[in-house]
C-alpha cells in the first residue's frame, strides 16, 4: 500500500481532487435544485406539482450511470461536445437532487401545517411564510436524512469513472492495472474515500446537534 | 357599511356541504359569538372570513372587498383582518418578540423601532413583556395564547377572530385570554367574531349570539335575548341547556 502511495501519489490526489471538486459542485447545485423542487411539490398550484412530481420520478428511477451516459454520449452527438467529467457531474446534480427533493419535501410537511396558517394570517404571502417560518423549521428536520444524501453523493461521484472523468476512481481503476497490485490499489483509495465521507458525516452530526 | 358580510354562501369539501345558506351582517365594532356543537361548521365559517378556506356559492365580504371573487388578493385582506387559533400557532423558530414583530415588518414596512415599540406596548397589554426573549414552547398554553393576540394586534387589523381560543388550555389560564378578549371588545372599536363555548364571555361581552348546526345558522339574537328570552329555535334552546348546566 505504501509502494502505491509512493509511485502513484500524484495520481491519486488528482483523482481526490477531482472527485472533491465534482462533489462540491454536484451538492450545492442538487442542494438548490432539490430544495427548489421540493418546494414546488407543496405549493398551491397543480400545475408546477405535477412538474415538479414528473422531475423527481424521472432522476430518482433511473440509474446514475445511465443519466451519466445519456450527457456523455448523446448530447455530444447531437448538440454540444462536452467532458466526461462535466457529463458526471450534471448527472450526479440531477440524480441527487431528485432525492434532496424528496427529503426536504418530507421536512417541509413535517412541519405542523398551523405554522403556515398563523404566517398566512398575519398577511404574508405563501413564499414569505415559507421563507421566514417553514423552511427554516424543515431545514432543521431534514438535516439527518440530508447527510445521508451528502454522504451518498460524494461515492456516488465514482460514476466519473466509467466517463473518464479522471476522478479517484478512475484513477484507481489505471493505477491497479498499471502496477497489477490490485488489492493494495482499491484499499488505498477506500482510504481516501473515507477521508472524504467521514468528516462530513462528522460535520452533519455536530449540525444536528447545534440546531437540535 | 358591514365589517364582514356573508350573501348565500355555500361551502363544499368534495361532497360534504359544509356550510349552507349563510346569510349574516356583522357591523363593525361588533362583537359576535358563535356557538353550535363541533361538526356544525362554525370553525369553517370563521376560517373562510380571512380566506383559510375558500367559499363555493354566495358573495363574502370582508371590509369592502369580495373573498369570493379570484382577483380579490387575500393579503391584503388578512393585513386588516387579523385571526387567533385554538392552537396559537406560534412561530416555533421564532422568539416572542420576533413573532410579534415580523409581520409588521415584512408586510407593512414598519419602521425597525417604531415596530419594537409597538410590540413591547402589546407584550405590557397582555402582561407578559418579561417573557419578550422566550420561545413559544418556554411558555405555557395561557401565555403563549395571549402572545398570539399580541401578535394580531400588532398590525393593527380592523377585525379580529378567534377560533376556540381557549378550547385547548388549562381552566385556570382561561380567564387570562378571556381578560385580554373582554379588553379588546371594551376598550377599542374592533369587529370581532368569536367560536367559543365559554357562556360567561357571550353574555358579558357580545352583542350578538349566532347558533349554527349542520352548516346552518338556525338562531341569531342580540346576546340578551339568546341568554334571557330562551332562544326561538328548539336545537338551540337544547344546546344552551346543556352547556349551561355542564
Amino acid at each position: 500500500m505504501i509502494s502505491i502511495f509512493q509511485n502513484y501519489g500524484g495520481a491519486l490526489l488528482y483523482g481526490l481532487g477531482q472527485t472533491l471538486l465534482c462533489s462540491i459542485i454536484a451538492l450545492v447545485f442538487a442542494l438548490i435544485i432539490g430544495s427548489g423542487f421540493a418546494i414546488l411539490e407543496v405549493v398551491p398550484n397543480k400545475f408546477f406539482r405535477v412538474i415538479a412530481k414528473i422531475y423527481i420520478e424521472v432522476f430518482r428511477n433511473i440509474p446514475l450511470l445511465v443519466i451519466t451516459m445519456f450527457f456523455y454520449v448523446v448530447i455530444p452527438m447531437y448538440i454540444v461536445e462536452i467532458s466526461g467529467f462535466v457529463s458526471g457531474t450534471i448527472g450526479l446534480i440531477l440524480y441527487s437532487s431528485a432525492f434532496i427533493a424528496e427529503t426536504v419535501r418530507s421536512g417541509i410537511q413535517s412541519v405542523d401545517p398551523g405554522q403556515m396558517e398563523g404566517a398566512r394570517s398575519t398577511g404574508l404571502s405563501f413564499w414569505q411564510s415559507m421563507r421566514y417560518i417553514v423552511l427554516p423549521q424543515a431545514f432543521r428536520y431534514v438535516i439527518p436524512p440530508l447527510g445521508n444524501q451528502f454522504i451518498n453523493l460524494v461515492k456516488n461521484s465514482s460514476v466519473l469513472a466509467f466517463v473518464a472523468g479522471f476522478d479517484l476512481m478512475y484513477q484507481g481503476n489505471v493505477i491497479a492495472s498499471d502496477s497489477l497490485q490490485s488489492m493494495s490499489t482499491y484499499l488505498c483509495v477506500g482510504i481516501l474515500y473515507l477521508i472524504l465521507t467521514l468528516p462530513l458525516s462528522y460535520y452533519m452530526r455536530y449540525l444536528e446537534k447545534k440546531l437540535a | 357599511m358591514a365589517m364582514i358580510e356573508f350573501q348565500d354562501v355555500q361551502k363544499y369539501y368534495g361532497d360534504f356541504h359544509a356550510l349552507k345558506d349563510i346569510n349574516l351582517k356583522i357591523e363593525a365594532g361588533e362583537t359576535v359569538v358563535l356557538i353550535g356543537p363541533s361538526g356544525s361548521g362554525k370553525s369553517t365559517l370563521i376560517r373562510t372570513v380571512n380566506g383559510l378556506e375558500r367559499i363555493q356559492e354566495g358573495k363574502l365580504i370582508v371590509n369592502g372587498q369580495d373573498l369570493a371573487d379570484r382577483k380579490t388578493d387575500m393579503n391584503r385582506i388578512r393585513k386588516n383582518v387579523g385571526m387567533v387559533f385554538q392552537h396559537f400557532n406560534l412561530y416555533a423558530n421564532k422568539t416572542v418578540l420576533e413573532n410579534i414583530m415580523l409581520a409588521p415588518r415584512i408586510v407593512l414596512h414598519r419602521p425597525e423601532d417604531e415596530n419594537k415599540k409597538v410590540a413591547l406596548q402589546l407584550l405590557d397589554q397582555v402582561g407578559l413583556r418579561s417573557q419578550a426573549n422566550k420561545l413559544p414552547a418556554q411558555l405555557s398554553g395561557g401565555q403563549q395564547q395571549r402572545i398570539a393576540i399580541a401578535r394580531s394586534l400588532a398590525m393593527k387589523p380592523k377585525c379580529l377572530l378567534f377560533d376556540e381560543p381557549t378550547s385547548a388550555l388549562d381552566p385556570e389560564m382561561i380567564d387570562d385570554v378571556l381578560n385580554v378578549m373582554k379588553e379588546i371588545a371594551n376598550d377599542s372599536d374592533m369587529t370581532m367574531l368569536v367560536v367559543t363555548h365559554e357562556m360567561g364571555f357571550a353574555r358579558e361581552v357580545a352583542n350578538r349570539v349566532v347558533f349554527m348546526d349542520d352548516g346552518r345558522i338556525l338562531e341569531d339574537d342580540s346576546s340578551e335575548k339568546f341568554f334571557n328570552g330562551e332562544p326561538t329555535n328548539e336545537r338551540a334552546r337544547q344546546f344552551l341547556g346543556k352547556i349551561i348546566t355542564h
